[in-house]
């Protein structure tokens, strides 16, 4: 038996109320008025599809022994590298095996669920036993379009294997064809997108009914012995209307999450499906669906291995972890729509030392420390000399890792002359509760909120990016637990 | 069995420019102002100088690197320059290069010269490095600002002797309100009005806790020292010699940002090199002996708990100090920031630890004008060059000789 061994997701904690950019743009297109009801996830100015993929990963593997792990696959439509498999850097955050296949499925919002369909897969025949998919998209949409209403950010992943399946894999359906209701041309920050109600009419009202309906009829079943039907589509009133075409009844249905979310890409039908499994039931047959140049449907029956899944913040806990946003010109800001004067400090040098990076590659992405062998200390960063005075070791370390311990604030401030995109810059010392410190940049939070001796835990963030070259710098920061 | 520094060597002639936003100097022309005033005050002939050290910390900005900005500008004759960076304790090094060469005997005569030329990029603040702050450094070091990395001292020391920000705030305005009354009084201070507690604590925030007048300035400037042995001081006809009593630098290890022992509210170095220093001048009981101090404020809150590192407060109790005057230019305790202190005089970082013994210097010569203390024997200067989780501390303390 092959199927989703665990699952976890990632809300960033802003939501934009969408009231707030039809208050500042409605004079532009009043028609907004129409779309503007709920709020839309927003990525803090330091997340993107990475981190947030890195956030839904951990929330999905925590407890699991990571080392069975032989299979990483990373679903976006919006990767930070065009060539550096962003899929190794999310490996490396999560300090994963090197002895792994991963991989980056991209350019089409379909492109999760053929990551997950290929990882089951490869599953079946046995040459791999544990392959984790994770899934985030933070797409990047005009001021004042219907679209930046309807997207939102957001990442789900699934630990996928043999052992402990929560829910098997039944088999899927899958049609490609070229409809083009929208694409992103190379360079391009924007999707270019066509006439709506062609898109709802010819592609979503046809192409899904169709995926789900050929993935029934491969298994000779109906839609009354499907339990929940997921799939995606950001018109409320046509994903209402798919529901009709392929008869299934609003108890069947999930809604489209655009009240609390928005779309959110190409993970949106694995957010969809975590949603799902977080109120399954053994025996509930589960059917997904993608939109994106075709469809790809799976079917999934859970089993009772899910009443003893460990709990998990998934999107259920995200969604409750919130902040709401009502300052459009954040949003603005935080996406680079608008570009606020930072001053002659911004302009420092920010080059990334290749060599520096890959000789630390597993301090900086997976913040991973040293514990001596002889006197048991541990300490950030790993050093050739042991920090304890009174041991002092010379190359008596091994790896330790800090990304899952909580840490305690031991000292902070937040900085309004660091060059930052939303001041201040908050950051401080933090002691990892079982030893080790270090300090750092905090993050998802406001600087009243912060005390001395808080209890923080830790997030794989963009650190700098570097505009002269395209590089994106990742590291750790501490946000409140 | 090492014997210390104390009386080994004799400061001979001193100098220091104005400090200030010097739009009207380079580098180089800031250290022509203070050589030519040391030189005259020695009284000797530039070619008397057999060995040089030169101290700065942002070099990329101004002189460019190595020694050899200090030999052209002053067009030395040929004779040894070492060029010396050790943050803001780069003053105090280049002063214990030169006192160490005229000690062991190489050299007769030897200078030290600070300078720092920091309005020159454009933008308020210390430089900002970023990825030439060390490339792995880059890749992890937080977002921050000095300070924004000295304000972390406020909310841990808060914290542990369990003021509220409020009430800590008005010692620290207290601090800087007194650095001001000082730097008023000071024709060379870059910044001379006097301020109230309540300016202070309305100041715009610049790091929290730290507001404006909680900073000290970032000025350019350059200050000089020339130094011999006692006994070529006299043969030159000086009288009433000021002596070196002591030189210690201290750096941290990464205890502080490693280990889990310190609690992010004192100097582990400054305890350290403060306690070395005693010991090599031979002071039993600083808070009695100790007449005057010019410390590292770069921020008020690094000035208040450098008082207990300096084992001159008790731990905990520098607040109560500060707040009955014990630092006071009148307080009767003993006077710190006589002549403005970081805060009022400014920062050029290089020039710094010069800058605080020439006011020493001045003191001990009864050369201090307004500010002039009665009768002072010993004064103590003290860098902090870096972080409060990792720093490099220098301490000097000079004196009248024979005391």
């Amino acid at each position: 038996m092959v199927g989703i061994v665990s699952y976890g997701g990632y809300i960033p904690r802003r939501r934009l109320n969408r009231m707030a950019i039809m208050q500042e743009m409605g004079w532009y297109i009043p028609a907004l008025m129409m779309v503007a009801g709920g709020e839309r996830s927003m990525c803090n100015w330091d997340e993107d599809s990475l981190t947030m993929a890195v956030a839904s990963a951990r929330d999905c593997i925590a407890g699991f022994d990571k080392s069975k792990i032989d299979g990483l696959s990373l679903a976006t439509t919006t990767p930070s590298f065009s060539d550096r498999q962003n899929a190794g850097i999310v490996s490396a955050a999560l300090n994963l095996r090197d002895d792994i296949a991963t991989a980056d499925f991209t350019s089409s919002l379909k492109s999760a669920t053929t990551a997950v369909i290929a990882a089951l897969e490869s599953l079946k025949g046995g040459d791999r036993h544990h392959v984790l998919v994770a899934a985030a998209d933070h797409r990047k949409t005009r001021s004042a379009s219907f679209y930046e209403m309807w997207f939102g950010d957001g990442a789900a992943s699934l630990l996928l294997g043999s052992e402990h399946v929560i829910a098997e894999y039944k088999g899927s359906y899958s049609l490609s064809v070229d409809f083009v209701d929208h694409y992103r041309g190379e360079g391009k920050e924007f999707d270019y997108t066509w006439e709506e109600r062609w898109i709802r009419d010819e592609g979503y009202a046809k192409i899904i009914p169709q995926s789900i309906g050929g993935l029934l009829k491969k298994y000779g079943l109906g839609m009354k012995d499907i339990s929940k039907v997921v799939y995606p589509c950001f018109i409320t009133r046509e994903h209402k209307g798919i529901a009709k075409k392929i008869g299934a009844s609003k108890e069947q249905v999930i809604d489209n999450m655009h009240d609390v979310t928005g779309e959110t890409g190409a993970a949106h039908p694995l957010v969809l499906l975590v949603s799902v499994l977080e109120q399954a039931k053994p025996g509930d047959r589960i059917v997904v669906a993608s939109f994106g140049q075709g469809s790809d449907a799976l079917l999934f029956q859970v089993t009772d291995n899910i009443t003893k899944l460990a709990p998990r913040k998934g999107v259920k806990g995200s969604l409750e972890n919130r902040k709401e946003e009502t300052g459009y010109a954040k949003f603005l800001t935080f996406n680079g729509l608008i570009e606020a004067e930072t001053g002659i400090r911004a302009e420092a040098e920010t080059q990334t030392s290749l060599t520096t990076l890959w000789r630390n590659r597993k301090m900086i992405l997976g913040l991973v420390g040293g514990k001596c062998k002889k006197c048991g200390t541990v300490q950030y960063p790993k050093t050739d000399v042991c920090v304890n005075p009174r041991c002092n070791a010379f190359h008596a370390q091994e790896d330790f890792e800090f990304s899952d311990k909580d840490a305690k604030v031991m000292s902070f401030t937040g900085d309004y002359l660091a060059v930052s995109v939303e001041p201040p810059s908050v950051y401080g010392m933090v002691q990892f509760d079982g030893g080790g410190r270090t300090l750092l940049d905090f993050t998802d939070c406001d600087l009243e909120g912060i005390q001395i001796g808080q209890t923080m835990k830790l997030s794989f963030r963009r650190k700098y990016y570097d505009k002269e070259r395209g590089f994106v710098g990742y590291y750790w920061k501490a946000i409140p637990k | 069995m090492s014997t210390g520094i104390k009386d080994k060597v004799a400061i001979i002639g001193m100098g220091c420019t104005k400090f200030g936003e010097r739009w009207d100097a380079g580098a180089e022309n800031l250290m022509v102002e203070a050589f030519e005033e040391a030189v005259a005050d020695a009284g000797i002939e530039k070619n008397q100088i057999q060995a040089a050290w030169l101290a700065d910390c942002f070099e990329e900005i101004h002189l460019g690197k190595s020694a050899l900005p200090l030999s052209l500008t002053l067009r030395l004759p040929n004779i040894p320059a070492t060029h010396v960076e050790n943050f803001c304790a780069s003053g105090t090094e280049a002063f214990r290069g030169a006192v160490y060469a005229v000690a062991s005997g190489a050299y007769d005569i030897a200078l030290a010269l600070g300078v720092e030329k920091l309005k020159d990029i454009g933008y308020g603040g210390l430089p900002n490095s970023g990825s030439n702050s060390g490339s792995l450094n880059w890749l992890w070091m937080p977002n921050m600002t000095a300070p924004g990395a000295f304000a972390q001292l406020a909310t841990a020391y808060a914290a542990k002797y369990k003021y509220s920000i409020d009430d800590l705030k008005k010692v620290l305005a207290h601090v800087s309100v007194k650095s001001h009354a000082n730097g008023a009084l000071n024709p060379k201070a870059h910044l001379r009005s006097p301020i109230t507690e309540d300016q202070a604590l309305s100041s715009p925030m610049v790091a929290h806790p730290l507001g404006l007048y909680d900073c000290c300035g970032v000025s350019d400037g350059s200050a000089a020292a020339i130094v011999t042995t006692p006994e070529i001081a006299k043969k030159l006809g000086k009288k009433d010699l000021v002596t070196v009593k002591s030189l210690q630098i201290a750096l941290s290890n990464g205890e502080e940002i490693q280990y889990n022992e310190w609690d992010g509210t004192y100097f582990v170095s400054t305890s350290k090199a403060s306690t070395a220093a005693y010991r090599e001048a031979g002071i039993k009981d600083p808070r009695k002996e100790i007449s005057m101090m010019e410390l590292h404020d770069c921020f008020s809150i690094t000035e208040l708990i450098t008082y207990e590192d300096l084992h001159i407060s008790q731990r905990g109790g520098a607040p109560k100090d500060v707040l009955e005057g014990f630092f006071d230019l009148k307080g009767g305790g003993i006077p710190a920031q006589v002549d403005g202190g970081l805060k009022c005089f400014g920062h050029p970082i290089g020039a710094s630890g010069l800058r605080m013994l020439y006011e020493m210097y001045l003191q001990l010569h009864g050369r201090a004008d307004q500010r002039q203390l009665k009768d002072p024997k010993l004064g103590l200067t003290h860098n902090l060059g870096g972080f409060p989780f990792m720093n490099v501390v220098s301490i000097a303390i000079v004196g009248k000789e024979g005391v």
